[in-house]
């Protein structure tokens, strides 16, 4: 591995992925548990533990998607392109979720409110799975001709793997969830919660465990960097300290601290994940020379170098206010005037 | 009708006209804003204040509706344009990029403490989320206008060939991002959208002097609406003007298409409306001749390049550029005649009571997004065949792993599903509206309670 602008920017499309997963991560588990809440009371500190973020983290898919348009715009054309109806439902989910929280509270009557409450909750459990799909045929390898253009179809991308990789998202989005609103919450809701907090880590752990002797066993590919540098070993290790601590830091009530740790661990993960892609970005399966790597896939060396200024001058300034604004609004969510 | 381009063409047509109902209004209502708390901070008036907290909820609603059908936007260049993607991702992803960097963090983050932040922050450090988020909203409208104006004129890149194909590539960053429309475009789009949000608030405040409501709040809101929409209608003219004769030198095909000026050496005719004969070149209307040359020349003989120095298959489709050219152009003016008369109006204190012209400003909320879109679709019909003006063609862009049966079921459920929600946004403005402002000031005093 050599430290060129192309690692660079994989590096880059990866930190912003993974901001995403983290930060809209929460916000989906927070809409995959929604529907396990009765009352409206309830429902509206769901919403609004996220009220004042979501929007902004969806932003980091936005530039995440934007940077790979930029930095390798084979694979955001192969991609975007091969899993199109897929693409298409996670659009219409994204578009559900974010209407359902701003429509939701528009209105006192009962049945318009349960209606935007199944559309949040079924569209961030769309939403957390078929990301998991895409990364789960990502891994797998999809069908490319030479050309890089996707030679497979619809349901060739439903399967198994995929699947399993999806259902393992949604568990993993709504353990981070319920950690996050234990967080936001306090009195009966965050007791309530943390009923189910447990049960969240099971269900993650159960998936996460067959998701990884599948991938062990079906795709040793996706373990070969790792198998060459023993050292990287200590990032799986970090991943199941962080995941181990979770329970102990509920335990003590410490959530703010759980929370940091599911953070931590999705970060590990997705950064095993981009150590065991490295230097592929899609995999093609069977024909495994069609691959779309960091270098056939890439723009400019001029290009990489100029968006690099740009992410050099933009992405601080992006982590200072996004700091600042999750620390205005820190603390536990109270319903007022503005709230949804 | 199983034409994938085709398809993709509607469906890409019918997704950024339902999201261009939405960025202009928070752009221009972005400007009200700033202005509005702009007053309150400075005179700690609460009128000012419930007038920007009023509009402040009406802005997270559009803003909402902005962002669900924004992110379709950057999603649809991959799925249904693969070919086109490959070919510009260097150049056009490049801006798209640097506008999530520089323009939708910053929107979407201080949007929090527009929205929420109220009781939380300090009145300064609310109106600085104010200005920065009106900031936010006219940075990203730079950038998506900047990678749209590449399209148009490209330039500061070059043809490269690569293992998959031809492609272009950045070869000044600055050349690309200053190319010859990119500023002729933005002030034209920033005025459109000041416009939009201009009209809006007027449209708003008109009706509550009808219904005789909210008197001090509807007076408030024209004054800074009032300034906003004349100084954006003034400049629009300047702006347009200023484009078309850009549009002669870069994209003379698609400057002949605006007036139907066929013939290919001679003086160009300006018409005040009229039908283009396609099939026998020609156009039936009232025309002021050799007018389209002297607002280009300064010289009513002068020639101007028409569509038949161009072969059939580079030329756009005329009629439809024209009609939405000449629609625009008259709403334009239109807007121009009740701004100005509105101000006059205003000034002599005469509006208060003048029933007629609230009832147009009631109405005059449709226009500027009439204008605004049928100056995309100048633009963009204008600009075909091609994709990449002279460079890609439309119909060589779209995916190819991609089958009309696929692109038919997207665009039936885009076509559903934006018809509930535009059903539902128009419902749900009514009822904000017919709740007025007054609501919020009680809302607000339960908020501190």
């Amino acid at each position: 591995m050599s430290l060129d602008l192309n690692t660079v920017w994989f590096a880059l499309v990866g930190i912003l992925l993974t901001g995403y997963a983290i930060l809209d991560g929460f916000d989906l588990g927070v809409g995959a548990l929604h529907l396990f809440t009765k009352t409206d009371t309830e429902r509206r500190l769901m919403i609004n533990s996220i009220g004042p973020v979501w929007d902004g983290n969806e932003v980091w898919l936005v530039t995440g998607g934007g940077a790979l348009f930029a930095a390798f715009p084979e694979v955001y054309a192969t991609a975007f392109s091969g899993f199109y109806l897929a693409m298409m439902m996670l659009l219409f989910a994204l578009i559900f979720r974010a209407v359902a929280i701003e429509f939701r509270s528009k209105r006192e009557n009962k049945r318009w409110r349960q209606a935007w409450d199944v559309g949040f909750s079924v569209a961030s459990i769309l939403g957390s799975f078929l990301v998991g799909v895409a990364l789960g045929n990502v891994a797998w390898g999809i069908p490319l001709d030479e050309r890089f253009v996707f030679a497979g179809s619809f349901l060739s991308l439903l399967n198994p793997y995929a699947l399993l990789v999806g259902v393992t998202t949604v568990a993993l989005f709504m353990m981070h969830g319920s950690i996050y609103v234990v967080m936001k919450t306090e009195g009966e809701l965050q007791k309530k919660i943390q009923g189910w907090i447990n049960n969240t880590i099971i269900f993650f752990i159960i998936c996460y465990a067959i998701t990884t002797m599948a991938t062990l066993l079906y795709i040793p590919h996706m373990a070969v960097n790792i198998r060459a540098n023993p050292w990287l070993f200590v990032v799986p290790l970090l991943n199941m300290l962080a995941i181990a601590n979770i329970p102990r830091e509920i335990h003590h009530r410490r959530y703010f601290r759980a929370f940091l740790s599911s953070c931590a661990s999705l970060a590990a993960m997705l950064m095993l994940f981009g150590i065991n892609m490295y230097p592929n970005l899609i995999l093609s399966n069977p024909i495994a020379e069609n691959s779309l790597t960091i270098y056939n896939a890439a723009s400019s060396q001029n290009t990489l170098e100029i968006m690099g200024i740009i992410a050099l001058i933009g992405m601080p300034v992006v982590l200072g206010y996004t700091t600042a604004v999750y620390w205005i609004f820190r603390g536990k969510v109270k319903l007022d005037a503005h709230s949804y | 009708m199983d034409d994938p381009v085709l398809l993709s063409r509607i469906q890409f047509a019918l997704t950024i006209a339902f999201h261009y109902i939405f960025p202009p209004l928070s752009i221009g209502l972005g400007l009200f804003l700033v202005i509005s708390e702009g007053i309150y901070i400075k005179t700690r008036n609460k009128l000012w204040e419930s007038i920007t907290r009023f509009w402040v909820k009406v802005f997270g609603l559009i803003f909402a509706l902005g962002v669900a059908s924004g992110i379709v936007m950057e999603f649809q260049f991959g799925t249904n344009w693969a070919v086109y993607s490959r070919y510009v991702g260097d150049v056009f992803g490049s801006a798209l990029a640097a506008e999530g960097i520089f323009a939708f963090f910053l929107e979407s983050g201080f949007l929090a403490i527009l929205l929420f932040g109220w009781e939380k922050v300090k009145p300064g450090v609310h109106f600085l989320a104010t200005i920065l988020v009106a900031l936010g909203a006219h940075f990203s409208a730079i950038w998506i206008v900047v990678a749209n104006s590449w399209q148009q004129t490209p330039a500061g890149s070059h043809i490269v060939e690569t293992a998959t194909g031809f492609r272009a590539e950045i070869t000044d960053f600055w050349a690309m991002v200053f190319n010859p429309s990119s500023l002729d475009r933005i002030s034209h789009v920033y005025m459109g959208c000041w416009q939009a949000g201009a009209f809006f608030v007027l449209s708003v405040a008109a009706w509550y002097l009808l219904r005789k409501k909210h008197r001090d709040f509807a007076v408030g809101s024209i004054k800074i609406a009032v300034g906003i929409a004349v100084v954006a209608s003034l400049l629009q003219l300047a702006s347009g003007h200023s484009s078309a004769t850009t549009v002669s030198e870069t994209q003379p095909a698609k400057l002949a298409a605006f007036e139907g000026h066929y013939d290919e050496f001679g003086p160009a005719d300006l018409y005040l409306f009229g039908w283009v004969d396609e099939e026998n070149e020609e156009v039936l209307g009232l025309e002021i001749p050799g007018m389209l040359s002297w607002m280009l020349y300064q010289d009513s003989e002068a020639p101007v390049t028409g569509l038949k120095a161009f072969p059939e298959e580079d030329r756009p489709p005329v009629n439809i550029v024209f009609q939405a050219y000449h629609a625009m152009v008259g709403i334009g003016m239109a807007l121009i005649a009740i701004s100005l008369i509105t101000l006059v109006m205003v000034l002599r204190k005469k509006l208060w009571s003048l029933r007629w012209l609230q009832w147009v400003l009631v109405l005059s909320v449709l226009l500027p997004q009439a204008a605004n879109q049928l100056g995309w679709i100048t633009a963009e019909v204008g600009r075909q065949p091609w994709i990449v003006y002279g460079l890609l063609r439309t119909k060589d862009g779209v995916s190819e792993s991609v089958t009309s049966g696929e692109v038919w079921a997207s665009l039936v459920m885009f076509g559903l599903i934006y018809a509930l929600l535009f059903v539902l946004f128009v419902f749900l403005l009514n009822e904000k509206i017919k709740h007025g402002p007054a609501q919020v000031e009680r809302a607000t005093e339960g908020g501190k309670a």
